[in-house]
């Protein structure tokens, strides 16, 4: 046997020993190549005589395997065959291609020989499909990162090696859905409870005891291949129990996903269906429903942004290249508002040395209480050691004087929204700062080319837009001003990364990329209002959109007070008359007239009880408002749909147009991580490219303009791709600054 | 085309559906056999005159399964000539299979056929035949599937029918029915069920609460609240987002009462009926079924009825008297609104809420009693709907001859 990915070797006793262990990498992943490796070890141990029994193990410290290698299967997802055969002999190929894990793995469990496997580290997705496949399983009892789960769900993706199918004949339908659902990931303690591990024992132990008990069961049988089995908890329409299962289960994921999410209903199948015929069709029935899902452009969508590229982004991947890796020694952190206090907190999590400075010693240290309060929390919950705890807090240095700043890498100003206090921190801080030492601004708004005016080293400055609350925003925008210099980004990013984040990488304008096109979100919510549509369907259609929130909720959770300064400000320097601007109006009849400001009033478009939860949508909107669409049947929803989504696309490809963002994945993982974006669409480029397809989407957004008028009006950017063919990740392919001058 | 004639119809008491009730112990092919034999001896019919047994049921399971219609009519003593056939077209099955026994008479298949149901539903659960409609990930996706109570409290939001407004229908149903029974209106068509030794063991409908008031039915928590809350409610609006939030108002007292019984209706031509000395009491006029919106489930009566009145050649104005049978109060209550029904024409001796719906089987119940209340009343027209599962409707238009 030739194999690349996998040891082999058999003892004297006739049991082999398969350690999975592929080459030049720090985890395994079923590459194309480990799946060829498995049908040969599936072949050799079902045709050697000499072979007695199997176990698989890992030589990888960091555990058996990561599951599927989703950097070739992004590349699958959601492509074509052009060739000339039929739609039916290409779905039967692809069924053979997509089969051939599963058709191996079964292959294996009934060669008639035992198969055991030995696991110390992790074991994700296909990873844990062979280890179901085994008769056996033993894990480590003394590995913290022992971690079992089936993820593809996450990505958009079903389990496709058996999850679907060995899963709930292992623990029962309604034990397993979640887990395949949610794509939650569980410990040795719970697999072995649940059954889905055999036995526990020390790491080191555990290829022993797979071997001893390969050696002690000749006749090893998956329990699914017994005469008698019988699915825990039963099966739909034999067992009443099991019914109710299934119904509920469609009822809870149909609630909670709007159906937006195609692996969410294949999966419901696979198990649906395949639990009610023997296993080797379940197999088939999972394939095909695998295959379903991976040919969906929400697959591809998913995987290219939630998973390669957030990942790409979260190691650097838009990085200007040629700068040396910064060491973050010193962090200042001025202002020590909900904003400051959150930064400070994030950077001493990460190690960092931060001083944090405000008006007096006193503000500074509120500003610390909070990373106190996080700490007592994480401490309490056993989610960090006291210790630890106060390692974190002694790394927060608090002050009022700029002297203690003096030699940090990095400012981070973080006081509020205001030119001239901004203007007055950056000087007093230059003033004590380094040649080579940065100045980050955490603006969400204000264009950093004005802001670094003010400054004497302008290719220094940089804004770095932080989210609320800091410790939970998994993203960072990072906005070059105009003399910002590509040293200066490259020590932004180098900072983002230290501590924990994704960072997205733009130029300046008002409002920068996520800011100015969330806006648009909630401001068409309103449009939609000012129309007569009734306010129900505005919030349900956003909801239902994929949206976290319905816009008016949205905008009651900014405040309608921000909303309505903002629009009169946006309205004055457009010139429009905000005495004719229905949504002006509207909004200035709200907060004015009626004091309803948004969530923090408890009382906006919404009526919120003590605990800030919407309880209902104000009544007497409807007084407001001359409601004429009360009823909102399937086809006007999708509109409304489109018309939502669309008119944040469009605001997105204007800051293409504008060179404000230059890289399709900062403007996807942007709009997902910053605002929300329906995340099955892989955030509002991928929205453009895969899930409309960039010509069929300008002929939408033609036809909106035409109703809407000029807030949809189509930048001549993504008419010049219609025409050419070309999508975002074609036109603005990963290489972020670089890109820029491409485009 | 032949025209088809109602000769007689039969109905059993309605039992509680519960093993409590008069009729728990007496099982459902006991019920439809005693219904067949019924419409037999008043008549005085030889059976081999009948050329087809219909038998609407619901959860044609255990011992409604392997179609209890030709079983039945075998255990009844029919002649073995006569052929027996189970439909489901859910709560309209009984309807259902007396709109096929017409047919089979109009169009010639059939001289003398009998349609009807049983629904023992304290024996056979509803529900018991399983089904792929909300179990199949599939399909239940695409037509937000929902119970059809959450369909009904829907049906109240959206068309605005409060908690007050589906008590008091339900309260004026326990009074009709009260009414129909204190008067004998239901007298020609009610059979006692006998029990095993052949002795009277239900002669009415035991289901009512004639003293309902709306301080006793304000006393009991709506039934859908639970199920919509852990979902349904989302599902649904992803259908209707035109409502904000649905407002459960159906409770065990304003939803129809879950009860055993059986149905039998005997059609013909003229001519059969003649041949055999029957006189015909009332003449089909038209019959209709329909599909609308499956996910709010229980709005097609309206539809259906709008059908029948077309092909009738009629208008709403032209039916003396509506039955609609009463699953759900919003039902009816939507209903008399779409249409412009007023309520004194509507259900005139009550129905499901007071009397109980046994699934199957009150298709043919309710087209008994408006062949009965026709002649009492001295009406001339009547049509007779129900609200179907998965957003169907039947409906049924009679005159009097």
């Amino acid at each position: 046997m030739n194999l690349e990915t996998f040891k082999f070797d058999i003892d004297g006793d006739g049991i082999a020993h398969a350690v999975f262990d592929v080459p030049g990498r720090s985890m395994n992943t079923l590459t194309g190549k480990a799946v060829a490796d498995i049908v040969a070890i599936a072949k050799e141990v079902a045709s050697n005589d000499k072979i007695k029994g199997l176990v698989i193990s890992s030589g990888k410290p960091s555990g058996f395997c990561a599951g599927a290698d989703l950097g070739e299967m992004g590349n699958r997802a959601g492509s074509s065959d052009d060739s000339a055969k039929s739609e039916d002999e290409k779905l039967k190929e692809r069924f053979e291609q997509g089969f051939t894990l599963n058709k191996t793995l079964r292959q294996l469990e009934t060669c008639g020989k035992p198969v055991a496997c030995a696991l110390n580290g992790l074991a994700l997705g296909g990873g844990l499909e062979v280890v179901l496949a085994c008769h056996y399983r033993v894990a480590a009892n003394d590995n913290p990162k022992q971690q079992f789960g089936l993820p593809e769900a996450k990505i958009g993706l079903l389990p496709g090696a058996g999850g679907t199918q060995r899963l709930p004949r292992l623990v029962g339908v309604q034990a397993a859905l979640p887990l395949i659902l949610q794509g939650t990931s569980f410990d040795a303690k719970k697999a072995h409870e649940m059954g889905v591990i055999q036995e526990l024992a020390p790491g080191a132990d555990v290829v022993e005891k797979a071997k001893a008990w390969v050696k002690a069961n000749p006749e090893a049988k998956a329990p699914w291949d017994e005469k008698g089995f019988k699915v825990p908890g039963g099966v739909p329409h034999k067992s009443p129990g099991a019914g109710q299962v299934a119904t509920m289960s469609n009822m809870m994921v149909a609630a909670k996903t709007y159906g937006n999410f195609p692996a969410q209903k294949n999966i419901l199948s696979c198990v649906y269906e395949g639990i009610q015929v023997p296993i080797d069709a379940g197999l088939r029935i999972e394939t095909r429903y695998f295959i379903n899902t991976q040919s969906r452009p929400e697959a591809k969508a998913m995987i290219r942004s939630l998973f390669l590229s957030t990942q790409a982004l979260s190691k650097g991947g838009n990085r200007p290249d040629g700068y040396p890796k910064t060491e973050f020694k010193k962090i200042a952190v001025v202002g020590a508002g909900l904003m400051g206090a959150g930064i400070a907190y994030v950077q001493a999590k990460a190690g960092i040395p931060t001083v944090l400075v405000d008006v007096s010693k006193e503000n500074a240290e509120k500003g610390k209480d909070y990373s106190r309060r996080l700490v007592e929390k994480d401490v309490s919950r056993g989610k960090s050691t006291q210790e630890k705890g106060d390692k974190l807090l002694d790394l927060i240095t608090t002050t009022d004087n700029y002297d203690d700043v003096k030699g940090a890498d990095l400012v981070i100003e973080a006081v509020f929204e205001n030119e001239e206090l901004k203007a007055k921190i950056t000087k007093q801080a230059e003033a004590v700062l380094g040649e080579d030492a940065v100045f980050g601004s955490n603006t969400s708004t204000l264009p950093i080319t004005g802001l670094a005016k003010a400054s004497d080293r302008p290719e220094n400055f940089i804004g770095i837009h932080f989210f609320s609350p800091v410790e939970r925003m998994g993203l960072v925008e990072i906005i070059s001003g105009e003399k910002t210099t590509e040293a200066t980004l490259a020590k932004a990013i180098d900072y983002v990364l230290a501590i924990r984040k994704t960072p997205i990488a733009v130029n300046d304008s008002r409002g920068f990329y996520t800011s100015r096109c969330f806006g648009t979100y909630t401001r068409e919510g309103m449009e939609m209002l000012a129309e007569g549509i009734k306010p129900a369907i505005i919030e349900n259609v956003g909801r239902q959109s994929g949206m976290p929130m319905g816009p008016l909720e949205v905008s009651d959770s900014v405040g309608l007070d921000t909303a309505l300064k903002v629009t009169r400000a946006t309205a004055e320097a457009m010139g429009v008359d905000i005495q004719t601007d229905d949504r002006t109006q509207f909004l200035a009849w709200l907060v004015e007239d009626n004091g309803r400001v948004g969530r923090k009033a408890g009382k906006g478009f919404y009526d919120y009880n003590e605990k800030g939860k919407p309880e209902r949508l104000w009544p007497d909107l409807n007084t407001r408002i001359d409601v004429t669409v009360d009823e909102c049947p399937p086809e006007l929803k999708q509109h409304y749909i489109n018309r939502l989504l669309i008119r944040q696309a469009i605001e997105v490809a204007r800051c293409f147009e504008e060179g404000v963002i230059t890289d399709a994945r900062d403007g996807d993982i942007g709009s997902i991580l910053a605002w929300g974006f329906a995340p099955y669409t892989g955030g509002c480029c991928s929205y453009v490219d895969l899930i409309w397809g960039i010509k069929p989407f300008v002929e939408e957004a033609k036809k909106m303009e035409e109703k809407y008028g000029e807030r949809f009006a189509v930048p001549q950017l993504l008419k010049d791709m219609a025409e050419k063919g070309e999508g975002f990740y074609d036109r603005f392919p990963p290489g972020g600054v670089k890109a820029k001058e491409a485009a | 085309m032949t025209e088809a004639y109602i000769y007689d119809a039969v109905r059993t008491p309605r039992g509680k559906g519960k093993q409590s009730g008069s009729l728990h112990e007496i099982t459902s092919l006991s019920l439809a056999t005693q219904a067949l034999q019924a419409v037999r001896d008043r008549n005085e019919l030889d059976t081999s005159y009948v050329d087809d047994v219909i038998l609407g049921c619901v959860s044609p399971v255990g011992e409604q399964g392997a179609d209890i219609a030709r079983v039945a009519a075998l255990n009844a003593d029919y002649s073995q000539e006569t052929a027996g056939v189970q439909v489901n077209r859910f709560c309209a099955s009984g309807l259902e299979a007396c709109n096929m026994a017409a047919a089979k008479v109009m169009v010639g298949e059939a001289d003398m056929a009998i349609g009807g149901g049983v629904e023992a539903m304290s024996r056979v659960p509803m529900g018991a035949d399983g089904g792929a409609w909300s179990t199949d990930p599939q399909v239940a996706f695409k037509t937000y599937f929902a119970p059809q109570g959450v369909g009904a409290d829907t049906i109240a939001t959206k068309w605005g029918f409060s908690r007050d407004d589906v008590d008091a229908y339900a309260i004026e149903s326990q009074k009709r029915a009260a009414r129909a029974w204190e008067e004998g209106r239901f007298k020609k068509s009610i059979i006692p069920v006998k029990d095993q030794m052949g002795a009277v063991i239900l002669d009415h409908d035991e289901h009512m609460r004639p003293d309902t008031t709306m301080q006793s039915l304000a006393s009991l928590n709506p039934s859908f609240v639970g199920m919509g809350g852990m979902g349904f409610d989302e599902v649904i609006k992803q259908r209707y987002p035109e409502l904000e939030s649905i407002d459960h108002v159906h409770h065990a007292g304003n939803s129809s009462g879950i009860v055993d019984g059986a149905s039998a209706v005997l059609f013909g031509s003229k001519e059969a009926g003649e041949k055999l000395g029957l006189k015909p009491r009332a003449r089909i006029r038209s019959m209709a079924s329909i599909g609308s919106e499956p996910g709010i489930m229980l709005t097609g009566p309206s539809y259906v009825t709008e059908k029948a009145l077309k092909k009738a050649g009629m208008e709403v104005g032209d039916i003396d008297i509506y039955e609609l049978n009463e699953a759900f109060a919003a039902v009816v209550l939507r209903m008399m609104q779409a249409l412009d029904i007023p309520h004194d024409k509507m259900n005139v001796n009550g129905g499901a809420i007071a009397m109980g719906h046994p699934l199957g089987a009150t298709g043919g119940m309710i087209l008994g009693t408006m062949v009965d209340e026709l002649e009492r009343a001295d009406k001339e027209t009547a049509l007779i709907t129900l609200c179907v599962g998965a957003g169907m409707g039947t409906a049924t238009i009679i005159e009097r001859v």
